[in-house]
């Protein structure tokens, strides 16, 4: 593998452009008119333009991205996450035209992508799932029957859904009602299926989610796993490896389903198994994502392995890297803040442009960075700017190093979520690690209260 | 007659009315998409919409017309 184009932008871009480099691997860049200034495209040896800034005319035109990689003489196409990265029609297209896709196979991408197949394949395995339907429900009636079964509140879910979007959480018989057409017309808008299923909402729960690896020879490892409960609208906000406040049984039981649910599709290359537990510990399969995910770097910074080339080398048919768990050790603690472009309490995107951006210059801090200073924060893609990861030996240590280094960071222009970090980390549940998926929602509450007292 | 305008930079994602709809005040006329989140432009006032100026597709600024409502 000599030469690989990387279909996608911003942060991820770079991080894939920054380990094919040190492999002395050549990448090629594709972007869109709004991004033709950002750092990603100078970063690659050879970049292109691909179209209006509109997603859909752009960066999800798998066809003409494939034209080019064909015209360069790539040997591979690295899809980074969202986007292209859990198109299966992508994939049998980039394979037919003999170039290597850097991820699982097409067969599996399909399989866990649609939520439904993904609750049934694990239901095989003996993977806990979370109570809810295996068929998708097709009208109101059927769901408010099988909802007053399960128990309200539900999650009433896209089945070709993922990051959050194409799921709405219903508290009684008359949200559901409210919300059941709403989300299938969603979710037939923007995933092109209107199947939706429901599953029991797990109160007080955590995120957690087990990264896995797997190659062709038959090997399948974990690499520990990682806490991504601080969430807003079900979308990460910050993460971190290990775990706080999980025993080791649970722990256990999480890297041995994690393991068997990449075994029972016979997965290869990089994945995530995510799952829900509840306050007594009881684990449930949430889903499977079959690419890199936005939070690797904790996973990274714990084990001290490029997530990135172990993806490589997997896809250039080689064994991983380290194929006895044994030998996979986990050392220190590890965060990550993702700073978005958005108001830091209504969270409603603010797009714009970036007039400074001061990322500080603590060499012990690792910045994964998808924009300049005077970039402009555009209102057609994610509003992720930057990951502030943050390795320290034990937690402790690694949050108030967080504090200190989140403290020197200094963005203008728009609007950035990093004043939240600051309240998060202050948070007592946090400090506890004791903290659930509510953690944003009850700190919002808590400040309304102030308010009115 | 009240315009509605657009509170941030972003896409048209759907248009719910039609010119000669009757509209109540919180009805939700247009819905954005900007950075992967819907926005919903509700009206913020009760009467017949009069004009439409934006398209499903259509990119728009803040602070554009997207719709007209006469009381």
């Amino acid at each position: 593998m000599k030469k690989v184009l990387i279909a996608n932008r911003g942060e991820i871009a770079s991080r894939v452009i920054r380990t094919c480099k040190r492999l002395g691997i050549e990448t090629v860049a594709v972007y869109s008119e709004a991004d033709a200034e950002m750092p990603f495209v100078k970063e690659a040896d050879h970049a292109f333009l691909i179209g209006p800034p509109p997603i859909q005319q752009s960066y999800l035109k798998g066809q003409e991205i494939i034209e080019i990689a064909i015209r360069e003489n790539v040997d591979a196409i690295h899809p980074g996450y969202g986007i292209l990265s859990e198109n299966a029609t992508f994939v049998e297209q980039v394979q037919k035209a003999g170039i290597t896709f850097i991820g699982p196979d097409a067969t599996t991408i399909q399989k866990m992508g649609d939520k439904i197949e993904a609750r049934q394949t694990m239901q095989r395995a003996s993977v806990p799932v979370v109570p809810g339907t295996d068929e998708g429900v097709s009208t109101l009636e059927e769901a408010k029957r099988i909802a007053a079964e399960i128990g309200y509140p539900i999650m009433l879910k896209a089945s070709a859904g993922g990051g959050g979007v194409g799921m709405i959480r219903c508290e009684d018989e008359q949200a559901l009602g409210q919300q059941f057409d709403s989300v299938k017309n969603r979710a037939k808008m923007y995933f092109g299926s209107d199947a939706v299923f429901l599953e029991k909402f797990i109160s007080n729960a955590r995120h957690i989610e087990v990264q896995v690896f797997g190659d062709y020879h038959g090997n399948i490892v974990h690499l520990f796993e990682r806490n991504c409960s601080v969430q807003r609208r079900n979308q990460k906000v910050i993460e971190e490896s290990p775990s706080p406040s999980l025993s080791e049984e649970a722990r256990a039981q999480l890297f041995e389903a994690a393991v068997n649910a990449a075994k029972a599709v016979n997965y290869k290359n990089a994945g995530t198994v995510e799952f829900i537990v509840d306050e007594n510990e009881q684990i449930y399969f949430l889903e499977m994502n079959t690419r890199l995910q936005v939070e690797h770097p904790i996973t990274e910074e714990v084990t001290g392995y490029d997530l990135v080339e172990w993806q490589i080398e997997v896809a250039r048919g080689n064994e991983l890297p380290v194929i006895d768990q044994q030998q996979i050790e986990l050392s220190g603690h590890a965060l990550e803040f993702r700073v978005y472009a958005e108001d830091p309490i209504t969270f409603m995107p603010s797009p714009g442009e970036i007039t400074k951006l001061d990322l500080g210059n603590d060499d012990d801090v690792r910045i994964d960075n998808g924009y300049a200073e005077n970039g402009k924060v555009t209102p057609f893609y994610d509003p992720l700017i930057s990951k502030v990861i943050v390795h320290a030996a034990t937690r402790e240590e690694a949050i108030e190093k967080s504090k200190a280094y989140l403290a020197t960071l200094n963005i203008e222009g728009l609007k950035t979520n990093l004043p939240l970090f600051s309240e998060i980390l202050n948070e007592e549940s946090f400090i506890q690690g004791a903290y659930t998926t509510s953690i944003i929602a009850n700190w919002l509450e808590a400040q309304k209260g102030e308010k009115v007292n | 007659m009240t315009q509605l305008k657009s509170s941030m930079a972003g896409s048209v994602f759907t248009v719910n009315v039609n010119v000669g709809d009757n509209v109540e005040v919180g009805q939700v006329v247009m819905v954005l998409e900007s950075m992967k989140m819907e926005i919903p432009v509700e009206a913020e006032v009760a009467g017949k919409v009069t004009e439409i100026n934006a398209n499903v597709g259509d990119f728009v600024n803040e602070g554009d017309t997207l719709v007209t409502i006469t009381e």
